[in-house]
C-alpha cells in the first residue's frame, strides 16, 4: 500500500474524525467563552484607564495601565505556564465531565484562565479605542441631564462604544481561535493538541506501522483547513460589516452636505 | 508561591544565569532572522498586492489569507514534522526562522499594502507623467510618504513576532520561554518557579514595552496631526 493511501485511510476512520471534530468543538467553545469573559474584564479595565483620573481613583487607573501593558508585552505561553502552576482550580472542575478526566478538566480550566487574562488586555485596548471615538459632548450632555457617571456609561457611552467596535471584536475572535492553539503546549484537548496526538499515533492507524510525511500533510492539512474555514468566514463577515458601515457613513455625510447646501442650520 | 521570597531560589537563578542568557540570545537571533525574511516577503507580496496585474494581486491575497487564518503554531509544527519525517530535519532554530518569517511576512505584506494605498492615486500618476519608472516612483515618491504610516503597525507586528518566538516550545524549544520552562521543571534546577518566571517575564517586557509604546505614541501623534490638517481645512498633500 502506498503511504498516501495509508494516510488518507485515517480520514475514513470514524473514531479519528470524531476525535478531531470534538477538538474543533472545544476550540470554538474555549475561544468564544474566552472572548466573552474578556469583554467583561476588558471593558472594566478600559473604563478604569480612561475615566479614573481623579485623585482618589488614580490608583485604579495605574492598576489597569500596568495590567494592560504587562499582558500586552509578554507571550501568551508565558501566562499559560504560570497559570498551570499557580492558578487554583475550583472544586466544580475537579471531576469527570465533557467526557474528560478530572485532571484534564483542571488543566483546561487553568489554561482557559490564562487565555482570558491575556485576551482581556488586548480587548481593553480595543474598548478604549471605542470609548475614545465617542465624543466628549455626549458625557457633558448626560451630566446636564442629571445622569450619574455610571448611568452615563451604561446608557450613553457603552452602547455607542460597542456598536463601533463590533468588527474589531470579531477580528479578535479570529485571533483568539488562533491563540487557543497555544493550549496544545500543555496538552489541553483542543484541535491542535488532538491533531498532534493523532499524528504521534499515526503508525497504529494508517496500517503501515510507521509515521510518514504524508501523515503530516494529511493531518495538519485537515487541521489547517478547519482553522481556515472558520477564520475566513469570520473575516468575511467582518469585511461585510465594515463595508456596510462605510456606506452608512458616506450616506450620512452626503445627507449632511445636502442639508447644508439647502440652507439647513447645522451646528456641528 | 514557590520560592518567591527564598534567597536560595534566587541564588539558583543567578548560578544558572547562562540558561537565561542563552535563551535570550536564541530568541533575539530567531527574531532578527525571521524579521529579515518577513520584511523580504512583506515587501514582495505587499508590492504585488498593489500592482495592477490581477494574477499578482490574487497570489498575494491567497498567501495573506491562508497564513493569517491559520495558527502560527500549526504552521510551525507542519514545517518541522514535514521536514523531519522526510529526512531533512532542519533543527529547531531554523524552523523558527522559516515559520515565523513566513507567518510574520503575511502581516508585513498587509501593513505595506495599506501604507502604499494610503498615498493618493494622483501621486502615482504625477510620478508617471514626470517620467519616473516603477522603481523610481516607489523609491522617491511613494515610500517616503507611506513610511510614516507603515512604521507604527509594523512595530506592533514585530512585537507580536518576538512574543511568538515562544512557539518554538512545541517543536523542542531553544528560546527564552522554553529554556525557562525546562529550567523550572528540570531535575537538578527545578522548583524555583516564581523567580524564574519573573526573570523571563521581565526580559520579555523590557524588549517589547519600549517598542509597543513607541508605536502607540507615534500613532497618536499621527492622528493628532491629521486632525489639525483636517480642521485647518488645508490638507498638506493636496
Amino acid at each position: 500500500m502506498n503511504t498516501l493511501d495509508g494516510s488518507l485511510s485515517m480520514l475514513r476512520n470514524p473514531a479519528i474524525i470524531k476525535f478531531i471534530l470534538q477538538g474543533v468543538l472545544f476550540t470554538l467553545i474555549i475561544s468564544v467563552a474566552a472572548v466573552l469573559f474578556s469583554i467583561v474584564i476588558g471593558t472594566v479595565l478600559a473604563l478604569m484607564r480612561n475615566y479614573c483620573t481623579g485623585k482618589q481613583t488614580g490608583v485604579l487607573k495605574a492598576l489597569s495601565v500596568i495590567y494592560i501593558e504587562v499582558f500586552r508585552n509578554t507571550p501568551l505561553l508565558f501566562w499559560i505556564f504560570i497559570c498551570v502552576v499557580f492558578c487554583p482550580a475550583p472544586g466544580f472542575v475537579d471531576r469527570q465531565m465533557f467526557g474528560l478526566s478530572s485532571v484534564n478538566n483542571k488543566l483546561l480550566f487553568k489554561a482557559a484562565v490564562a487565555l482570558i487574562l491575556y485576551t482581556s488586555g488586548v480587548i481593553a485596548e480595543i474598548v478604549r479605542g471605542g470609548l475614545n471615538s465617542v465624543s466628549h459632548g455626549q458625557i457633558e450632555a448626560g451630566q446636564s441631564q442629571g445622569f450619574s457617571m455610571l448611568q452615563i456609561m451604561w446608557y450613553i457611552v457603552l452602547p455607542q462604544t460597542f456598536r463601533a467596535i463590533v468588527p474589531t471584536l470579531l477580528s479578535q475572535v479570529i485571533t483568539t481561535i488562533k491563540d487557543s492553539s497555544f493550549l496544545a503546549n500543555v496538552a489541553v484537548i483542543e484541535l491542535m493538541a488532538r491533531t498532534k496526538q493523532v499524528l504521534s499515533a499515526a503508525n497504529r492507524y494508517n496500517g503501515l506501522n510507521s509515521i510518514n510525511v504524508s501523515d503530516v500533510f494529511v493531518l495538519f492539512g485537515l487541521a489547517a483547513t478547519i482553522y481556515f474555514v472558520i477564520n475566513f468566514s469570520i473575516s468575511m463577515t467582518v469585511r461585510n460589516l465594515q463595508k456596510r458601515k462605510m456606506s452608512v457613513k458616506v450616506k450620512k455625510t452626503l445627507a449632511l452636505e445636502e442639508r447644508r447646501q439647502t440652507g439647513w442650520a447645522y451646528n456641528g | 508561591m514557590s520560592g518567591l521570597f527564598s534567597p536560595r531560589a534566587w541564588n539558583k537563578i543567578w548560578i544558572y544565569r547562562g540558561t537565561f542568557l542563552l535563551g535570550l540570545t536564541n530568541t533575539l537571533k530567531t527574531a532578527v532572522v525571521a524579521l529579515l525574511i518577513a520584511l523580504l516577503l512583506g515587501i514582495i507580496f505587499g508590492l504585488m498586492a498593489t500592482s495592477n496585474r490581477k494574477i499578482l494581486k490574487s497570489i498575494s491575497r491567497v498567501y495573506v489569507e491562508v497564513i493569517q487564518n491559520t495558527p502560527v503554531l500549526l504552521q510551525m509544527c507542519f514545517l518541522y514534522y514535514a521536514l523531519a519525517f522526510s529526512g531533512h530535519s532542519p533543527g529547531i532554530i531554523v524552523t523558527g526562522f522559516l515559520a515565523l518569517g513566513i507567518y510574520t511576512g503575511a502581516y508585513m505584506a498587509e501593513v505595506i499594502r495599506a501604507g502604499i494605498e494610503s498615498v493618493p492615486k494622483g501621486q502615482f500618476e504625477a510620478a508617471q507623467s514626470q517620467g519616473f519608472g516603477y522603481a523610481g516612483q516607489m523609491f522617491y515618491i511613494i515610500i517616503p510618504q507611506s513610511i510614516k504610516v507603515i512604521l507604527p503597525p509594523m512595530t506592533n507586528v514585530i512585537v507580536n513576532m518576538i512574543k511568538n518566538t515562544s512557539c518554538l516550545y512545541i517543536v523542542g524549544g531553544a528560546d527564552l520561554l522554553s529554556l525557562t520552562y525546562s529550567f523550572v521543571t528540570g531535575e537538578n534546577t527545578g522548583g524555583s518557579y516564581a523567580p524564574a518566571y519573573i526573570v523571563c517575564g521581565v526580559i520579555f517586557f523590557l524588549i517589547c514595552f519600549p517598542l509597543s509604546s513607541f508605536a502607540s505614541m507615534w500613532e497618536t501623534s499621527l492622528k493628532k496631526r491629521d486632525q489639525k490638517v483636517f480642521q485647518n481645512g488645508t490638507p498638506k498633500e493636496a
